[in-house]
């Protein structure tokens, strides 16, 4: 039976460990609110999300922190998962660095043709060299130009395009996600995956293609024209880069879990901003504008931090590069003099100051290129940890599996619930559902009552297979939930939640979602049938008016309505209302449950409603109580046998006493209507 | 442009006063081109952020000129160690390698600071950058809390998001690397400019002839560049919204496999990014080889000219005087144009970055120009005392009585407000000591007869007004759009301690009359008084806190259930809060949970049910205490039984206290001293229920509507 809700509290933990005594402040250490297994707490619902795995100001990470950082760290083959997106940018990415390469080519031969129109042609005083190699050069800066262009474009494709088809991908993926995907990570987090880190590998991606053939082209003729000047000293140009390399491969292995953990606290600033915005009527009734700032203001402090952190670290990473160039130049030009000097400046015998001109403007050209790549290096260090986090929603399994061979035909719309126990969490002790059965024929109507926190949503849920049960079973005309292909299951499941949503859209748009190929006059239908179309028909637009973000600029009833239109327009087999006329008023949600029987006689009707009325003229109503079902039977027979549903009953109806006497006349010539829909 | 973003975002208000015309040209309303390019003046503005840090910067661009000259020296040391040091050493039987030594240690140290130089720039940038990008951070979101309910309502949260994220990350690589490269890089050119000069300066005027034009073909280049990395922010903003806004609904997504048709939607937006993206990057990465290139023409030009000049004999003139070209000239001078020109190309090299920075900028300061909520209330609240005589007093500690200070020169209703003089009292001298204390109010009236106009008395000095939950609506009209009027002419009051039920179809205004009394949104017409002040003359956050609300749609926030009740009043101690959780009938379920209180829940709360979320909001209004208090629709989630029990602790609670009740249920609204029956905008009906039962009008045909279902 329902029992009061303060029943719970006698009730409470019956098998588990009396939870935390909140009046205790010694039983909750702050730092640790959410640290205990979860299997030693009694759970009644999906287990607590931690979003941060910081508490307010402690540093101690909780298991499912830890589990996210881990998972967040990065694995081997992470950058060929992400080079799977390529697809048809593939190409791009392999013309833009050849172009480049092309480039090079024509820039490093430019010196030389300076060298001669210098020698030849200035110093000689021979205009007719003059315009021979300026015309070489003009032609040499053509095809540079025509390189440059191609290559730039080739790279701007390429990257665009990847990180089109890495959001499309991670989209795409998380569409699959069923609910505990999802709360594997979080909405912000899924978002800055979504757009910030894909920026920032498309940023690095970009550069690295731009980069990665055109510095080592540069730096490998750099020290060949070297060698062959001289063998000593370009041995000398060799001895720096495993310096460098190591000093770069140091700072970015120091680098990579700072930026790792800078990249999560952006999406707790992420879910702070959104929840800050989704609340922000709350937040300006309380004046909780200050405590919203310096709440914001903590993670802003801590981005803060750790990006300073991570960036001092490499602010190592110029001066390393700094160091090596000018080593190199004093180690040149120390051994370049001993050597001239030993062959006394002949080139017969050996080195000579223009060689020694050469071979530091070949030690300049070197290091510009390292320099270049360590760029390119500091971009991807940073881009690591996006790709990590990247890789991390693209590696997550579903939850939710279907067979190969799933049935896509639902028979009929027979629900039956064979001994089904639900957890939201695995490991909570206490099922949200506890060995419910229940059965409900194809055409007929069910009535759902409870009270606060029955778990009457979550075993609604179960039907469209939003949840998968944890044991026992739920059959939809007479097959398994688990065996129908998940599209075919829920086009014939039809449920308005009871958290409404719209969409941003016209109000045809979101009633089309019901069916994308319903037309005019069959939107417009069903909304009459949801006691909708009168409202719509007031606004100016009528069904082209923009619907904001969330509905907001609907009022909560009218909300509702749309949302019932919505699935009606589906046709389904089952039709699930979960407390979806709180906010309508009972003369239209008694014309909308009317309108149901008339209009889609056939179709099995779950209703959820704290007010009886809604659901007294049901085929089968069933009172459920804390996971379990504590009575059923029809109305007449629940106001018999179970002494709560009278009580609720008459609680609803007991108001009305006075103005029956008042107005019985008026109330019983509009009896009629009621009446109707009993059969 | 302030002007331009007001006018957009106006065509979107809350509830049912919808936009006017479907304005998707991008998949997204309220938006127009002007969010789509870098406005003027966002460079200099970001400058003035980092001009917080001037000292540091003056110190970065010493240190970034030391480390220049030290590069510049080690290109220059090349002549000198061949001309002053190897070429005197050649032939030389026993070479003396000392001086040689002591150049190459000078040397040494000159590399060795501008290798310290350029590492205490980078380390100072990184303060510079961060800092600035945390300034602008905290600023943006602390400006965001001041705006107007307006503009939340009318933009895509995911938008708003994105600039917190997307568009603040774009300065971080334009400020840490682009700008010390690019002025590093200016310097460089500035020195050759000038070692080209001492040279020739007809030249000189060649090069900068020609850089000049270069230049102007390179600004066209950015600005057409600038306007594609606008459009990808703004469309990675678009990207953003919707992300968001499928996650989270997500439920709805899946219930109606709508999975497919929302992955398109997805890409068609992905799309645009896609386009804006690689023009943007197109244009920018095209920059660095004109420039290179253009470079190689100014070179073959300047040699072609410079050979004419120099075989031909012609005179020159440079900075140290005149003289003829000599073949020496024209060979450093060519040396010394790659010197100008390559570093030109980097910076332009840089401007991809810098562009994209700026046009992240831009949407940013688009929210900091957003106007904020006017608060130029005056009239505060302070805690007070009441003395026997009726005299109120100031208090500064805690008196768990309130009284509004009203300072001289507001208008307020002396029928209504119960108002001392400050400082009355202070002298113990009570009521007579020159205090007025007008208490004529509350000759009974009936709700029904609109409020007749009161004794309207300006304060001559600051006066004190005792909070008591007065609250009058005289002959309102409201408007979200001009010309689409919402409530027409509404006159309602509530007294201290009354219970006023609104009632009525949806969308007939009830939850607007409520956005007006905490003035989330105001009044065309009429006024609107609390305890006999006009709630316009009243400090915003005074007034809200003055007045408790509990919504429908509970928004809880990411933190403890304990938490979540403080939010209605930081200062409540934990015995407090669990007090109000007893009340609202949450202690129950709450003691439930995995860890109780301490149970840490995210904010969209997903792991409870929608009437446990709403028991919780209204304990954390029960622990906020307030004077009045609003509830829309507050229990609907909430099972009947349940609801009772919450209501009469609420009743206890709001002992004394004003309550504004918005409910479908009739049941809920019952026990209301006063109901109003809304229809249109319009009061149609006014009076307690037996009242309203025996007028037989909308009232009762509502109640006997739910009667007929027996």
């Amino acid at each position: 039976m329902v029992r009061h809700s303060d029943d719970t509290q006698r009730t409470a933990p019956d098998g588990g460990p009396n939870p935390a005594d909140p009046a205790d402040p010694a039983a909750a250490t702050p730092a640790t609110p959410a640290a205990a297994t979860p299997a030693t707490a009694a759970t009644t619902k999906k287990s607590y999300k931690v979003n941060t795995p910081l508490g307010d100001d402690g540093e101690p990470l909780d298991a499912e922190a830890l589990q996210e950082y881990t998972r967040d760290q990065g694995h081997k083959g992470d950058y060929r998962l992400i080079g799977r997106s390529m697809r048809e940018y593939r190409k791009h990415a392999i013309l833009a660095p050849a172009y480049v390469v092309g480039e090079a080519i024509v820039e490093i031969l430019i010196p030389t043709f300076m060298a001669y129109l210098l020698d030849q042609g200035i110093t000689a005083g021979n205009m007719a060299r003059v315009w021979q190699w300026g015309a070489v050069l003009v032609a040499c800066a053509i095809v540079s130009l025509v390189c440059g262009f191609a290559s730039g474009r080739e790279a701007a494709i390429a990257a665009a395009g990847f990180s089109k088809n890495l959001r499309h991908d991670l989209f795409e993926k998380a569409q699959g996600f069923s609910f505990t995907n999802i709360d594997h990570f979080s909405t912000g987090s899924l978002i800055t995956r979504l757009t910030t880190d894909v920026t920032n590998v498309q940023m690095a991606f970009q550069m690295t293609i731009r980069t990665v053939f055109r510095a080592p082209v540069l730096a490998v003729c750099a020290w060949i024209f070297a060698f062959r000047i001289s063998h000593s000293i370009s041995v000398v140009f060799l001895a720096v880069i495993p310096v460098l390399l190591v000093a770069l491969i140091v700072i970015a292995g120091s680098v990579h879990p700072i930026f790792v953990r800078v990249f999560h606290l952006y999406d707790v600033l992420n879910n702070n901003v959104e929840e800050n915005l989704a609340g922000i009527r709350v937040v300006k009734s309380f004046d909780r504008e200050e405590h919203e700032d310096s709440k914001f203001m903590r993670i802003s402090q801590r981005i803060y931090d750790g990006f300073c952190k991570a960036e001092s670290r490499l602010a190592l990473n110029p001066p390393a590069m700094l160091l090596c160039e000018y080593t190199l130049m004093i180690a040149i030009a120390w051994m370049g003099a001993k050597q001239i000097v030993a062959s006394g400046n002949d080139a017969a015998l050996g080195l000579t100051t223009g060689d020694l001109t050469s071979l530091v403007a070949y030690a300049m050209e070197l290091l510009m290129s390292l320099m270049m790549i360590s760029m390119v290096y500091v971009m991807v260090i940073i881009s690591r940890a996006s790709v990590a986090r990247i890789c991390a929603v693209l590696r997550e399994e579903p939850t939710m599996t279907v067979p190969a061979d799933a049935a896509t035909d639902v028979k009929d719309g027979s629900v039956e619930f064979s001994h089904v126990t639900f957890r939201y969490e695995e490991t909570s002790e206490e099922p949200v559902l506890d060995d419910v059965s229940l059965s409900v024929p194809s055409g007929s109507t069910l009535g759902i009552v409870g009270g606060t926190g029955s778990a009457k949503s979550s075993l609604v849920q179960l039907i469209p297979r939003l949840y998968d049960v944890s044991s026992g079973f739920v059959r939809v005309g007479g097959h398994d939930v688990r065996d129908y292909d998940l599209d075919a299951l829920r086009n014939n499941v039809g449920m308005v939640l009871q958290k409404n949503t719209l969409f941003s859209g016209t109000i045809a748009e979101n009633l089309r979602w019901g069916n994308p190929n319903a037309t005019d006059e069959e939107v417009r239908h069903a909304a009459e049938l949801a006691q909708a179309d009168e409202f719509v028909q007031g606004f100016p637009d009528k069904y082209n008016t923009m619907i904001e973000q969330g509905g907001t600029n609907v009022s909560g009833g009218q909300r509702q309505r749309l949302c019932i239109a919505r699935v009606l327009l589906k046709k389904p087999k089952v039709l699930i209302l979960d407390d979806s006329t709180s906010a309508v008023d009972t003369k239209t949600d008694a014309k909308i449950r009317e309108a149901f029987a008339h209009e889609i006689p056939g179709t099995t009707t779950i209703i959820i409603a704290q007010r009886i009325s809604s659901v007294q003229d049901a085929d089968q109503i069933i009172v459920m109580d804390r996971g379990r079902i504590v009575a059923r039977g029809t109305h007449d027979e629940l106001l018999r046998s179970c002494e709560d549903y009278r009580q609720i009953w008459q609680s609803q109806t007991k108001s009305m006493a006075q103005p029956q006497a008042a107005g019985a006349t008026a109330a019983d010539a509009t009896t009629t209507e009621g009446g109707a829909d009993h059969e | 442009m302030s002007d331009a973003t007001a006018t957009s975002k106006t065509t979107a208000p809350k509830t049912t006063a919808p936009k006017t015309t479907r304005q998707r040209a991008k998949g997204r309303p309220g938006m127009n081109k002007h969010g789509m390019r870098i406005n003027p003046g966002t460079t200099r503005r970001v400058i003035g952020y980092m001009m917080h840090y001037r000292w540091r910067l003056a110190l970065v661009a010493l240190c970034i000129i030391v480390s220049a000259a030290a590069q510049a020296g080690a290109s220059l040391f090349l002549q000198r160690l061949i001309d002053d040091y190897i070429l005197p050493m050649i032939g030389a039987a026993d070479p003396n390698w000392a001086p040689l030594l002591r150049a190459l240690t000078l040397m040494a140290a000159l590399y060795l600071s501008g290798i310290v130089c350029t590492y205490v720039y980078s380390r100072l940038l990184i303060t510079v950058e961060q800092g600035t990008l945390k300034t602008i951070r905290d600023d943006m979101f602390g400006h965001m809390q001041k705006l107007p309910l307006r503009y939340f309502d009318s933009t895509p949260h995911g938008d708003i998001m994105s600039r917190y994220t997307n568009d603040a990350d774009t300065l971080r690589q334009a400020i840490s690397q682009s700008l010390p490269q690019m002025f590093n890089s200016l310097i460089s050119s500035l020195a050759a400019l000038i070692a080209m000069m001492v040279l020739s300066l007809p030249l000189t005027g060649i090069v900068v002839v020609f850089s000049v034009a270069l230049f102007a073909f390179v600004r066209v280049l950015t600005t057409r560049s600038g306007r594609f990395f606008g459009e990808q922010q703004h469309e990675l903003a678009d990207v953003n919204a919707f992300v968001e806004e499928s996650i989270s609904g997500q439920k709805v997504i899946k219930v109606f496999t709508h999975e497919a048709a929302t992955q398109k939607d997805f890409d068609k937006r992905n799309a645009s990014l896609y386009e804006a993206t690689r023009n943007a990057n197109y244009y920018g990465n095209i920059l660095m080889p004109i420039v290179n290139n253009m470079g190689y023409l100014l070179y073959v030009l300047l040699a072609v000219v410079g050979a004419a000049l120099a075989i031909g004999g012609a005179g020159n003139v440079s900075l140290t005087g005149a003289g003829a070209y000599t073949t020496g000239t024209i060979v450093s001078f060519l040396t010394l144009s790659r010197s100008f020109v390559n570093p030109l190309g980097e910076v332009s090299q840089q401007m991809t970055s810098v562009l994209m920075a700026l046009a992240g900028a831009s949407r940013i300061f688009e929210l900091l120009d957003e106007k904020p909520e006017v608060n130029d209330g005056r009239v505060t609240i302070v805690n007070a005392s009441v003395l026997d005589d009726g005299t109120i007093r100031e208090a500064d500690h805690r008196t768990d009585q309130w009284a509004w200070k009203v300072p001289a020169g507001v208008r307020v209703r002396a029928d209504i407000a119960r108002m001392s003089p400050v400082g009355a009292g202070d002298g113990g001298t009570g009521a007579g000591d020159g205090g007025k204390i007008v208490d004529t109010a509350n000759a009974d009236r009936t709700q029904s007869a609109p409020a007749a106009k009161g004794t309207v008395v300006v304060t001559p000095a600051a006066t004190l007004v005792r909070q008591r939950g007065d609250i009058r609506l005289n002959h309102v009209n409201f408007s979200y759009e001009p010309g689409h009027e919402v409530l027409h002419d509404i006159t309602l009051f509530a007294k201290p301690g009354q219970k006023v039920a609104l009632v009525g179809a949806t969308g007939a205004g009830k939850t607007t009359i409520t956005n007006l009394i905490n003035r989330f949104y105001d009044i065309d017409d009429g006024e609107i008084l609390y305890d006999g002040i006009n709630v316009k003359d009243m400090d915003k956050t005074d007034l809200r806190r003055s007045l408790g609300i509990v919504l429908q749609d509970v928004n809880l926030f990411t933190g403890t259930v304990m938490d979540n009740i403080r939010y209605g009043n930081l200062e409540a101690s934990d015995e407090d809060c669990i007090r109000a959780a007893k009340l609202a009938n949450a202690d129950g379920f709450i003691r439930m949970l995995p860890h109780g209180y301490r149970t840490r829940i995210s904010g969209s709360g997903d792991g409870l049910s929608q009437g446990q979320r709403q028991l919780i909001s209204i304990a954390r209004a029960a622990v906020a205490d307030p004077p009045a208090m609003i509830l829309d629709e507050a229990t609907s989630s909430i099972d009947t039984r349940t609801e009772e029990i919450v209501q009469s602790g609420m009743d206890a609670l709001m002992e004394g206290r004003t309550v504004f009740v918005i409910a479908h249920r009739l049941s809920t609204v019952r026990n209301a001293d006063v109901i109003m029956v809304m229809d249109h905008g319009r009061i149609i009906e006014r009076g307690n229920h037996d009242e309203l039962i025996a007028q037989r009008g909308q009232y009762y045909q509502l109640y006997t509507g739910a009667f007929e279902l027996e």
